[in-house]
């Protein structure tokens, strides 16, 4: 269903990696993406997969919640996959079928591609796991807020993000709503062909384009009677503050970076 | 006869293996008999949704049985749509499921789903548009153009032109002013009385309920805690009132009264029936 969908979802919980502060969370998920495409050994990737089972194991998120969030994205790392596979030139050709070779280097890419996918995307998921997404915005608007001297909209930005993510639950909801309506009157999503899905789908985006309007005028109105008039001079009711075990975080992290520079330099 | 509906065993969870994990209908079995007008009442969170999305197929049971003229419905998958064509399904708010350019268009999407054409199409979606109120110049105008209320009309005709054999109405009166409520009821009424068919009503107001239904079917905490007519259900006021349900106002009136002491049947829903009590008491008091 619908509802498997986990993009942005929070799993509250009260570990470690849920106290940390957004900040450094966005922030080692930077770090992690770093070293993930530094890493270019079996070494590092191990490394980089042990960083991520310890970090998993610390927050307490179900494994499986981690591999569900791969669901959406399995037809890019199968479709990488297959295409480092059989197209990577090299000199060991494992076996060739017509115009396809596979290589020794093209199967130890395509391991490596599908890896790295993978360990990037339960990385970020991670975060979004273990940070409301308020706070997440709340901690990527401090992290800009130097950009505003260059006149970037830093607040409205995070301000959109926030509402964004706020509201992508309760459009999969509504969407679900709809769709459950729409086959109790016999609407058939599954079969046909690919116009006559499309076409199907006609029933389920109307009412949920109108929906979204609707709750956006309703939103823009509430925020109206409560004087919202954009960042300047807005204060917060919960002020980030960095903590020593944000401290000792970071500094893990950017030795794991360092760690994986110098092993690649190394050649391992 | 056969009861149309049978459930056995039910329970539905959700979120299995998250930490979401909870069960919102928990080991639920009764029968819906044929030509029936059944309530369901119970509070947000008591299993109502969940247990109706799983008699039209929406919902697949986690264990239990749901028989339909006595066979399961899920006994052929590929055929579940047909369940939903004999087992009608009006959600809460149905107004927000309206796509359709103009209203004709929109009651006519089940029916057509069910491969009706022509003349017989043109018969179901007017005749159901007359039910509900709609008149014939307002099939050809957009459903954006109506009021709530006659939306509500529209999304209601549209299931009820599918004409299955089980009506569920979830709050379908939710949201309306006091006529509207009424007049709706009203539709909904004369739909029962001329097609015989069975209605299954969910609903927060124990007035409307009360009124309306022949057998009403208390849940709590995702179980039936209650099975019975008005009658016999309203006779257990005290109970209804500590599960933190509502009784219809009649009898909490008259519930007041044989607290203070006067001999009267508590279990009175109706008007009627509680002046019918009060002036038979008041004969017998006159005699002493």
């Amino acid at each position: 269903m619908l509802k498997d969908i986990t993009l942005g979802q929070y799993f509250p919980g009260n570990t470690v990696a849920h106290k940390l502060d957004p900040r450094t969370k966005i922030l080692l998920v930077v770090l992690y993406i770093v070293a993930l495409f530094t890493a270019k050994s079996l070494l590092t990737y191990g490394i980089m997969a042990l960083c991520l089972a310890v970090c998993v194991r610390i927050s307490r998120v179900g494994i499986r919640q981690l591999v569900r969030g791969l669901k959406p994205v399995l037809f890019i790392i199968i479709f990488t996959g297959v295409l480092n596979l059989l197209f990577t030139p090299g000199e060991t050709e494992l076996f060739s079928w017509g115009f396809l070779h596979v290589t020794g280097e093209g199967l130890r890419n395509a391991v490596f591609m599908v890896l790295r996918i993978m360990l990037l995307i339960m990385g970020t998921f991670l975060m979004t796991y273990t940070t409301s997404p308020i706070s997440l915005t709340d901690g990527l608007e401090r992290l800009l807020n130097g950009l505003k001297r260059f006149h970037v909209p830093v607040h409205e930005l995070a301000m959109m993000m926030s509402i964004a993510l706020r509201f992508i639950p309760t459009l999969i909801e509504e969407t679900d709503k709809i769709m459950s309506a729409q086959k109790a009157r016999g609407a058939d999503f599954e079969s046909g062909n690919l116009i006559q899905k499309a076409k199907a789908l006609i029933p389920i985006l109307v009412p949920l384009f109108i929906s979204a309007f609707r709750r956006a005028d309703e939103l823009a109105t509430a925020m109206e009677c409560r004087c919202y008039h954009g960042g300047e001079g807005r204060t917060k009711l919960h002020v980030l503050r960095y903590e020593s075990r944000d401290y000792v975080a970071l500094t893990i992290g950017v030795l794991v970076v360092a760690a994986v520079a110098v092993l690649r330099r190394l050649g391992l | 006869m056969e009861p149309i509906l049978q459930i056995k065993h039910l329970t539905h969870t959700y979120g299995i293996g998250t930490p979401f994990q909870r069960s919102a209908v928990e080991d639920m079995s009764f029968d819906v008999q044929q030509g029936e007008f059944l309530g369901i009442i119970g509070h947000t969170g008591s299993g109502k949704s969940t247990l109706i999305q799983h008699l039209n197929g929406l919902l697949k049971p986690t264990e239990g049985q749901i028989l339909l003229g006595g066979r399961d419905i899920w006994a052929d998958p590929k055929k579940i749509r047909d369940v939903r064509f004999r087992v009608g399904l009006v959600f809460q708010y149905p107004e927000y499921q309206l796509f359709e350019e103009t209203v004709y268009k929109d009651i006519a999407f089940g029916p057509s789903n069910q491969g009706k054409t022509g003349e017989a199409l043109d018969r179901c979606v007017r005749e159901s548009a007359r039910l509900v109120g709609i008149r014939d110049d307002q099939l050809e105008k957009s459903p954006f153009e109506l009021s709530g209320g006659q939306k509500r009309r529209v999304a209601l005709a549209g299931v009820m032109a599918m004409e299955p054999d089980v009506l569920i109405l979830d709050e379908p009166t939710a949201g309306l002013d006091p006529a509207g409520r009424e007049n709706l009821m009203a539709n909904i009424q004369e739909y029962h009385r001329n097609h015989q068919k069975t209605i299954i009503l969910v609903s927060h107001s124990m007035d409307e309920i009360a009124r309306n239904v022949d057998r009403i079917l208390v849940l709590k905490g995702a179980h039936i805690l209650m099975s019975g007519t008005p009658a016999e259900v309203f006779a257990r006021g005290e109970e209804l009132l500590e599960a933190g349900l509502d009784v219809p106002q009649v009898t909490r009136v008259a519930m007041a009264l044989k607290a203070r002491g006067l001999e009267i049947d508590p279990a009175v829903y109706t008007v009627e029936a509680l002046e019918r009590e009060l002036l038979a008491l008041r004969k017998g008091g006159a005699a002493c």
